[in-house]
């Protein structure tokens, strides 16, 4: 039963490569290390709802054909279209990135990727901003003070504490474990007796429902170690394990950064609250920022999706540069898919930006607004897709997929996603990451290699090879093309 | 089995002591050979014309993270460079920040056919030669920023050298790199929580060791290592008035490790290390200084540095001197520290003739080049993209041979610059000769790369050839004329095939990344060490670290074999 | 009643995506809302049974749930989906960033309508 270490998981942006894979019979069968959702990956992918051969739409179904016939179905699509959109790339290889920015230049399209409702506001920020900050090991080592604004790394990035921040331990800084362990004991004791006060198996008074800012500021931003703070809409599962959280009014973040700012460059606000948070808190919080030694700010959708959106994240990068002349601190976007931080980094080395590229006048144009695809899709302005490692059918609102499927869709996925089952021609491929070698970038831009554990099942090709194959028949079809425009011109 | 012979041109290559000679140069599978079978043979009539070796140039930011981070950052700066895609060239986007593709092309059209990518974090590495692959038309190498990563700053603040340079040859195998980068040494990890160094003898935070220690203790690793480049070096208090005193320092302290009478150390962009003064007010040049000092001793070779009058982007590992960009200009700034290895920093810079300072700045690249005596001591360079767009070199090429045109740009100026500019007292001009040197053989001769920069037998068939008659071309007066010529090379031919005609792309090759294989005793020992360390010291695994072979495309391994 | 709507992940939808879109693992996590507890008492909506939303883009019936941490009056919070997208808003604001986070919605109680499995809602949106 061969076990491989140092396997990288291929599903968030954390890229944890310390996975240990227990392989039998060409199946994964233990997982060591993984978080809820690496572990629901390698043992699930192989699941039920795996393609096994192409597919294409005939008579309303999908029906099983051989690979020449959908490789040159989807290569006339892309040969004679004026305007395609070749989305997603989130979920691939740099390799197959590559290969992907190599079809797109060639059928003049668009190449976007997820960013585009994720970070793509963040990216904006950057360009109008800049961003300080450093590789997640610099984190691990030195930062006492760690912020998670408007995201929830225990639901969505789940090892992210053990691995990068307050659960790790650095050259200069310890974990937090040990405390936090003895917090949740702590309050363990007190939690049992609230409940059996509420539900009248004990007497006594029936507690209230804690509101968040009673009590004063608490004495915890001023101990000793590893400082975490939250601040997001509602209290969220890292909320808890913070030593302090601040709930912030829905699309209020932009007015609390400011305010923020202006006490941390030492001004006096004139309210009493600001978002929903009494000043005297955000007093605490600015405090806290100028006297860590190391701080960090890790932001999530809660600011790219909320009123303002690239906005709030220019503003909490200024924030950031602010601090820099009081202390050293730091600012990282948390990337959602595994390798859209490498679909942006390819993107953005070959032609020059990181999504929304607009190949159709023969070099790249970009103008997030007019080539994003989302815009293109909302305004219908496409008349051909391809979707790759990524679902928009489930993702994107739902006006922009009824436009997305007025028009021939070419889908290349290894499940049958939402997109999948709303395909024209569909393409199985291998996981990347599992079935598949290759290259990704992590949230901080390091790349790790991907490793292939076990075969994938036979026939099934990897994303690279099945562009490969298609950008070549499109050469074929456009060269034959203008052999015929030529002929017909004498 | 391709054979090529170049009939007639005047050729400089002095390496070979050949100083606008009439001769054929002959080429066969790529590589200069004495003679070829005339009839079966491909014909270029270089009548008139002047062949020199490719271009090679040795620092030039072109490939991995912090140049990406550029990238992605500036679209104002590509929207104003589009480059359609043609037939056999793939599209991209300039300007200070070409993407890959591009790239290779511009280089190539102005007769360069070898690069050397200067600034590589060790974590990062496989960005880098990610990026090095997609370049096109040109041989490149890079080299990995080890001045203040822990190992190194550990071993030698223990005194062990020899532990040090098995560390260090493990690094340059690992991330497959070419030389040992060291970049305001000290001051990157004292940037780890935001501060500086300010003299070679500081001592850094959490470390007990100073500058002086890693730059004279690398250069002994060096060395034991036998590397055919010498330390290449990014100096403290960079770009700060008065930090000449810093730079002579730095070379004084070199005298330590005595390399018979050869150079043991590069300093890099030396122009915005020859700052006199001690403010902004009374910043001037002081490259009287320094050049009087190169001139006397033969341990230092350097790169100039040329500032541009454009809107270009800095970027550097040197993180505290880009916060101090960002301070004066308040423009868009990006910071990256890496974990144990290095810093980094990015900011936009516009560089302006009404400007006192960017003009004495440009004044004294210039004045380096025209007061240090050997053209082999001081190379030509922009520091790409941080001086300027390399696409400016024929424009430094026109002020090196003219002093007209040193005069024409210099009147433009501020006058205040103008007054402190030392250039209407220097008479110098490049003759084609020297040329050569400072942007060729000199810069290989620097690196240690034998089959580059020159074209005796068996040298890479890398050749340029230029619209140029040195017979019948005044160049100093006709300097517009050269200029435009360095500009769209006539013809450039790399590995013996030609692949820019009239300035065109007509061919696509995939050039070769070179690396070191630095072969010491005792190397799985190092192994062992490195895996314990790992855990602690980074975020990724052991198995995970280095560029496996698949990363590089075309490797040109170069198997060295060190005294340790 | 009148509420903000926000979608986002929770650790359920990251483990259901990974089975596939069309597992139960996806549904069960996908076709929810989170509600404040004193907004569904307001509501007379039960732990666990049907509510339906309502945007200007659309309607969707989800099962409501108590959110477990904090109040959040006047918050409702659906996983990333395609029930989320059925009313979420598209608004790019000029960057191609869909209004995720934030569309005002409307709550009604629902106890006897059914939540629609992934094919038939993509059925019912697109045709397929």
């Amino acid at each position: 039963m061969p076990v491989f270490n140092s396997v990288t998981c291929p599903i968030c942006g954390c890229l944890c490569d310390d996975i240990e894979v227990t392989v039998e019979n060409n199946e994964v069968v233990k997982i060591k290390n993984g978080c809820a959702v690496c572990e629901a990956k390698f043992i699930g992918y192989k699941g039920e709802h795996r393609i096994h051969t192409p597919l294409m739409r005939k008579d309303g179904k999908l029906v099983p054909v051989s690979m020449d016939e959908a490789v040159h179905a989807a290569a006339e699509v892309l040969a004679n279209a004026n305007y395609p959109i070749l989305y997603g790339w989130s979920s691939t290889s740099s390799e197959a990135q590559r290969v992907g920015v190599e079809l797109t230049e060639e059928v003049g399209g668009i190449m976007d990727n997820t960013a585009v409702v994720c970070h793509g506001p963040s990216i904006l920020g950057v360009q109008e901003v800049g961003i300080p900050t450093a590789t997640l090991g610099q984190i691990r080592h030195r930062a006492d003070l760690v912020i998670y604004w408007g995201c929830d790394p225990w639901s969505a990035h789940p090892r992210h504490l053990e691995r990068y921040t307050s659960f790790t331990e650095g050259r200069f800084e310890k974990s937090e474990w040990t405390s936090y362990m003895q917090k949740l004991k702590a309050g363990a004791g007190k939690k049992k007796l609230d409940s059996a006060l509420r539900s009248g198996l004990a007497k006594g008074p029936v507690p209230k429902p804690q509101a968040c800012y009673v009590g004063g500021v608490p004495p915890s931003l001023s101990k000793g170690g590893r400082k975490l703070i939250v601040v997001d809409v509602r209290k969220t599962m890292t909320a808890e394990m913070a030593d302090f959280f601040l709930q912030v009014e829905p699309n209020k973040d932009y007015e609390v950064m400011q305010a923020i700012r202006a006490l941390v460059k030492d001004q006096e606000l004139d309210v009493d609250s600001v978002g929903g948070v009494p000043v005297e808190y955000l007093e605490a919080v600015a405090d806290a920022l100028v006297n860590c030694e190391f701080g960090v700010i890790f932001f999530g959708m809660g600011l790219t999706q909320s009123a303002g959106k690239f906005r709030n994240i220019e503003v909490a990068i200024q924030l950031v540069r602010d601090l820099n002349a009081r202390t050293k601190f730091m600012i990282m976007p948390m990337r959602g898919h595994f390798n859209v931080t490498g679909a942006d980094v390819v993107q953005a080395w070959q032609s020059g930006y990181p999504y929304g590229v607009d190949f159709s006048r023969g070099y790249p144009t970009y103008n997030p607004g007019e080539t994003t695809c989302t815009d293109v899709l909302l305004r219908d302005e496409l008349d051909a897709s391809l979707v790759i490692a990524a679902d928009p059918g489930a993702n994107f609102p739902k006006r922009a997929v009824q436009n997305m499927v007025k028009h021939p869709l070419i889908v290349i996925d290894p499940h049958m996603n939402a997109t999948a089952m709303l395909g024209d021609i569909v393409f199985p491929v291998a996981f990347v990451g599992i079935e598949v070698d290759g290259t990704a970038y992590r949230m901080d831009h390091v790349p790790i290699p991907l490793h292939k554990v076990v075969e994938p099942p036979e026939g099934v090709l990897s994303d690279e090879e099945i562009l490969k194959k298609i950008l070549e028949e499109v050469r074929i079809i456009k060269a034959q093309k203008a052999e015929q425009e030529k002929k017909e011109a004498a | 089995m391709t054979e090529l012979i170049i009939k007639n041109g005047f050729v400089f290559d002095p390496l070979n002591g050949i100083n606008g000679e009439k001769m054929d140069i002959c080429v066969k599978d790529g590589k200069i050979v004495k003679t070829v079978n005339e009839h079966r043979a491909k014909k270029i009539d270089a009548t008139g014309l002047t062949i020199m070796p490719g271009g090679v140039d040795i620092h030039t930011h072109i490939a991995g993270g912090e140049v990406n981070t550029g990238r992605m950052v500036r679209p104002e700066d590509h929207v104003k460079d589009a480059v359609a895609k043609t037939a056999i060239t793939r599209s991209g986007t300039g300007y200070s920040i070409p993407s890959t593709f591009v790239t290779g092309y511009r280089y190539s059209r102005m007769g360069y056919t070898t690069v050397m990518n200067p600034s590589m974090a060790p974590l990062e590495a496989k960005h880098t030669h990610e990026e090095l692959n997609d370049i096109p038309l040109l041989d490149k190498a890079t080299f990995p920023l080890i001045g203040d990563w822990w190992f190194v700053l550990e071993y030698l603040q223990k005194g062990d050298f020899e532990g040090c340079a098995r560390h260090v040859a493990w690094m340059l195998d690992t991330t497959k790199g070419y030389a040992i980068k060291i970049v305001n040494p000290g001051g990157l990890e004292s940037w780890g929580f935001g501060r500086n160094v300010h003299s070679i003898d500081d001592q850094i935070p959490n470390f007990c060791i100073t500058p002086r220690d890693i730059m004279v203790g690398l250069a002994k690793v060096n060395k034991m290592l036998n590397l055919p480049h010498t330390i290449h070096l990014h100096t403290n208090n960079l770009g700060l008035p008065g930090n000449y005193q810093t730079t002579l320092d730095t070379m004084q302290a070199l005298e330590a490790v005595p390399n018979d009478g050869k150079p043991n150390m590069h300093i890099t962009h030396l122009q915005f290390s020859s700052f006199g003064g001690d403010g902004w007010g009374n910043m001037k040049s002081a490259a009287p200084e320094i050049s009087k000092y190169i001139n006397n001793h033969s341990h230092i070779t350097a790169d100039m540095g040329q500032v541009i009058f454009t809107d270009t982007t800095t970027m550097t590992a040197d993180g505290p001197f880009e916060y101090t960009l960002y301070s004066l200009s308040g423009h868009k700034w990006v910071n990256s520290d890496v974990e144990t290895e290095t810093s980094g920093g990015i900011i936009p810079f516009h560089y302006k003739k009404n400007n006192a300072v960017n003009t004495i700045q440009w004044s004294i690249a210039l004045e380096l080049a025209l007061m240090i005596e050997d053209p082999y001591k001081i190379l030509m360079t922009t520091d790409h993209p941080n001086g300027g767009p390399f696409a400016s070199y024929p424009k430094i090429i026109a002020w090196l041979i003219s002093n007209k045109a040193r005069m024409a740009t210099l009147k433009r100026c501020n006058k205040k610059g103008q007054k402190k500019s030392l250039l209407p007292t220097l008479n110098r001009e490049l003759s084609l000769y020297e040329l050569a040197i400072v942007t060729r053989a000199g810069q290989a001769k620097a690196l240690g790369l034998k089959n580059k920069g020159h074209l005796g037998v068996g040298a890479d068939a890398d050749v340029a050839i230029y619209n140029v008659n040195p017979e019948t071309t005044d160049i100093a007066n006709k300097y517009k004329t050269v200029r435009k010529a360095f500009r769209d090379a006539a013809y450039t031919i790399k590995d013996g095939k030609i692949v820019v005609k009239d300035g065109k792309v007509v061919m696509n090759v995939d050039g070769k990344t070179m690396w070191l294989d630095v072969e010491t005793q005792q190397k799985c020992e190092v192994d062992q060490d490195m895996r314990q360390k790992f855990k602690q010291y980074w975020t990724i695994e052991y198995d995970n670290y280095p560029v496996y072979d698949h990363y590089v495309k075309v490797p040109e391994v170069i198997p060295i074999k060190a005294s340790v | 009643m009148h509420v903000t709507l926000l979608s986002g992940r929770t650790i359920e939808q990251g483990v259901g995506k990974e089975y596939g879109k069309a597992s139960h693992e996806y549904y069960n996590a996908c076709s929810m809302c989170y509600m404040d507890a004193d907004d569904m008492k307001k509501l007379g909506v039960k732990n666990n049974t049907n509510i339906k939303v309502t945007t200007p883009i659309g309607s969707v019936i989800l099962k409501a749930v108590k959110y477990p941490r904090s109040a959040t009056p006047g918050l409702i919070y659906i996983p990333y989906g395609p029930w989320a997208n059925a009313i979420c808003s598209d608004a790019t604001t000029s960057i191609g960033m869909p209004s995720f986070k934030g569309t005002p919605a409307e709550v009604e109680a629902a106890p006897d309508q059914k939540v629609l499995s992934i094919e038939e809602l993509l059925m019912s949106e697109f045709g397929r």
